[in-house]
């Protein structure tokens, strides 16, 4: 606490005005504890969140070990578990959705925030917002009337006509699976890559873009040579914002993934994903082992965030150093 | 403001000692699947008797069974009977036993979708168990089409549906191949969520995520609660019974197969009723079970537990068929009201 006067030179004891200044002073001490502790708490709690998670599956840790990442049978008859399929599915349909999302999105915020007249672009962000907050399940709805039925009739028989000496297009047309999969979540991040990346983009300071337009850049050379480039730690921050959803996702998922827990190369094969097994089978799930396997696929869950997102900083930090030198927008 | 302050907190915590005086609350938690019949029982048995109020969360069979033994509920509830293990955990913990109380029955059903069939289609034991263990795989295997003569059968060929969450439906369903088909009970066995045997297969979430599913895909199968097959106007099949016999899904169905089990139930009630003897009995059918400790400490909750079973088993019984669940047959009503005595 002695420290803190370095700090805070106003806080000189003085006789006289001292009672006045201290009291003051605790009142900050008083403050800066308490949002202290507010933070701290965010810490606390992922703490416990891994604590528990690890306690919870210790069962299938100690009689799988390794075994269970590498296995891909799941069958709570015969108390046999294995992730394989589940991680893989959760894998697939993310990078499926941010194939499809991350053009979409960036392209655009970037019409939004740089070439669309002002009001057209705040009304169409409040759609965007709009469209943000809808609830996953309905999401699902869409995905279970409108898209797997499309996928099933019009999409998938053509990409396969197309498409189909390459493995990833090849099996039934079943309409379900982690194409469709990855083409709801697609829909279900998009906003968040625009909403965000739209702001950051607003954000660059004009006088960069004037600059680069004094030195004779047209419009579109000032934006994406100029605008991207310098809002790029932003822009890929929503990304990876989009694809933690993406992740964890789990209505929408399980109600357009098939729910069968096979690895296929094929992206119309059904499969299944981590949250949305959890959710499924958490419910009725009976058996210690059976139960603390769904715990482990939520650590496993857990554990693949946190690696996703701790790329996410290195890119960002490694694409700043490279780029203007301008840390985040 | 300090008087108001006062005044608001003798309020509550006279009212306090008045909810706590005058009102008795159960709670109770388990299988989804009576839910709508027991949210029914409780309301209609709470206006008959103001003093008593149940509170039931509809969490899924396991999760009742969990809380139960954990002790954090007065009575749990299932679809599926508690096995040895379950009971003998229950008694190490409590240091007494736990009784089933048979409250309703349900019935699954096979729905199906073949472009141009428009008939009802006979399924065979043999055959439900050769589609679902990936064995026959084209619509017009002999073990399908003997049974269908008339009806022209495609090709094509069948696509699985399955519940994609772990469900009482999917136990009742795997309980029934796994009596008529010994490869399925030693292959697959019966469980809420099973390992399914075919190469693929698609599982969809609840009831209207079968029957979505079904719907959306030509060649499919899948199987959906015979309730909620009724009241979506779903079309669904006939399955031959023990007796030989093709019977198309009822109530009445249901609870002939209860009656003709009511013969051999046991003492403990745990007793599946799919593939029951009779020539009316629908096969696929179960009962679903009220979870309730032989001895509670607190004798108020005991006399209202047991006062609450004794209605349900009479005047509440005659709720079930306008909510599409088929009644106790009455052999079993009488063997329940002599089981209440258990309870002590």
């Amino acid at each position: 606490m002695a420290t803190t006067t370095t700090t805070v030179p106003s806080a000189d004891p003085v006789a006289g005005s001292r009672s006045f200044l201290s009291r003051l002073r605790d009142g900050d001490e008083i403050a800066r504890l308490i949002t202290f502790l507010f933070a701290a708490s965010v810490v606390l709690i992922t703490i416990l969140l891994v604590y528990e998670l690890w306690q919870g599956s210790a069962l299938p840790r100690h009689q799988f070990g390794f075994s269970f990442f590498r296995t891909s049978v799941w069958d709570p008859v015969f108390d046999q578990f294995g992730a394989l399929p589940f991680i893989y599915g959760t894998l697939v349909t993310s990078a499926v959705a941010l194939l499809i999302a991350v053009p979409l999105g960036i392209g655009a915020a970037i019409f939004l925030a740089e070439l669309a007249p002002l009001r057209l672009s705040d009304t169409l962000e409040f759609f965007i917002d709009l469209l943000a907050a809808v609830p996953s399940v309905i999401y699902g709805l869409l995905g279970i009337f409108i898209i797997v039925p499309l996928m099933r009739r019009v999409i998938q028989p053509e990409l396969k006509q197309v498409l189909g000496i390459l493995p990833l297009f090849k099996g039934p047309a079943f309409g379900l699976g982690f194409l469709t999969a990855g083409m709801v979540l697609a829909i279900m991040i998009i906003p968040y890559i625009i909403s965000v990346s739209r702001e950051i983009l607003l954000s660059v300071p004009r006088d960069q873009r004037e600059a680069a337009l004094a030195l004779g850049a047209t419009r579109w050379e000032s934006t994406w040579k100029v605008v991207v480039p310098f809002a790029r730690a932003g822009i890929i921050g929503s990304i990876f914002l989009a694809l933690a959803r993406a992740l964890g996702e789990t209505m929408a998922v399980t109600m357009v993934i098939g729910n069968t827990p096979i690895i296929s190369a094929s992206l119309l094969s059904p499969g299944d994903s981590i949250a949305s097994v959890i959710a499924s089978q958490f419910k009725e799930a009976t058996g210690e082992l059976y139960t603390q396997s769904l715990i482990e696929l939520g650590l496993v869950l857990f554990l693949l965030t946190f690696i996703l997102n701790g790329l996410a900083r290195i890119m960002i930090v490694v694409t700043s150093k490279r780029g203007s030198g301008l840390g985040r927008a | 403001m300090k008087r108001i302050a006062t005044i608001l907190l003798a309020g509550l915590a006279l009212g306090c000692f008045v909810l706590a005086q005058g009102t008795l609350s159960l709670t109770g938690a388990g299988a989804t699947f009576p839910y709508p019949m027991y949210s029914k029982w409780f309301d209609e048995y709470h206006k008959k008797n103001p003093s008593l109020e149940i509170n039931y969360q509809s969490i899924g069979s396991g999760g009742g069974i969990k809380q139960i033994t954990e002790g954090t509920v007065d009575f749990g509830a299932t679809d599926g009977p508690m096995n040895d293990d379950q009971l003998k955990a229950y008694q190490d913990k409590h240091g007494s036993g736990i009784l089933h109380f048979p409250t309703v029955l349900g019935a699954v059903v096979p729905t199906y979708n073949i472009p141009g069939v428009t008939a009802s289609l006979n399924f065979t034991p043999e055959a439900l168990a050769g589609i679902y263990l990936g064995k026959v795989t084209k619509w017009n295997d002999p073990l399908i089409a003997d049974a269908n003569k008339g009806v022209k059968l495609p090709a094509d060929d069948i696509i699985v549906v399955h519940r994609a969450e772990s469900s009482g439906t999917t136990y009742v369903w795997t309980d029934y191949l796994s009596k008529v088909s010994e490869e399925w009970k030693t292959k697959v066995g019966k469980a809420a969520a099973v390992k399914w045997p075919t190469p693929t297969a698609l599982g969809g979430q609840g009831n209207e995520g079968v029957t979505g599913t079904v719907k959306n895909t030509p060649d499919s199968i899948g199987y959906v609660e015979l309730i909620y097959a009724e009241s979506n106007k779903i079309p669904y099949g006939n399955v031959k019974n023990a007796a030989g016999v093709f019977v198309k899904a009822s109530l009445a169905g249901v609870t002939a197969a209860a009656a003709g089990a009511a013969k051999v139930m046991p003492d403990d009630f745990r007793v599946s009723i799919t593939n029951a003897p009779g020539k009316d009995a629908y096969p696929i059918s179960s009962f679903t079970w009220l979870l309730i400790p032989a001895k509670f400490s607190d004798a108020a909750k005991r006399d209202a537990i047991k006062g609450f079973v004794s209605w349900m088993l009479t005047d509440g019984q005659n709720y079930a068929e306008a909510l599409s669940y088929a009644k106790l047959p009455k052999e079993v009503v009488a063997k329940e009201k002599k089981a209440l005595n258990n309870i002590q």
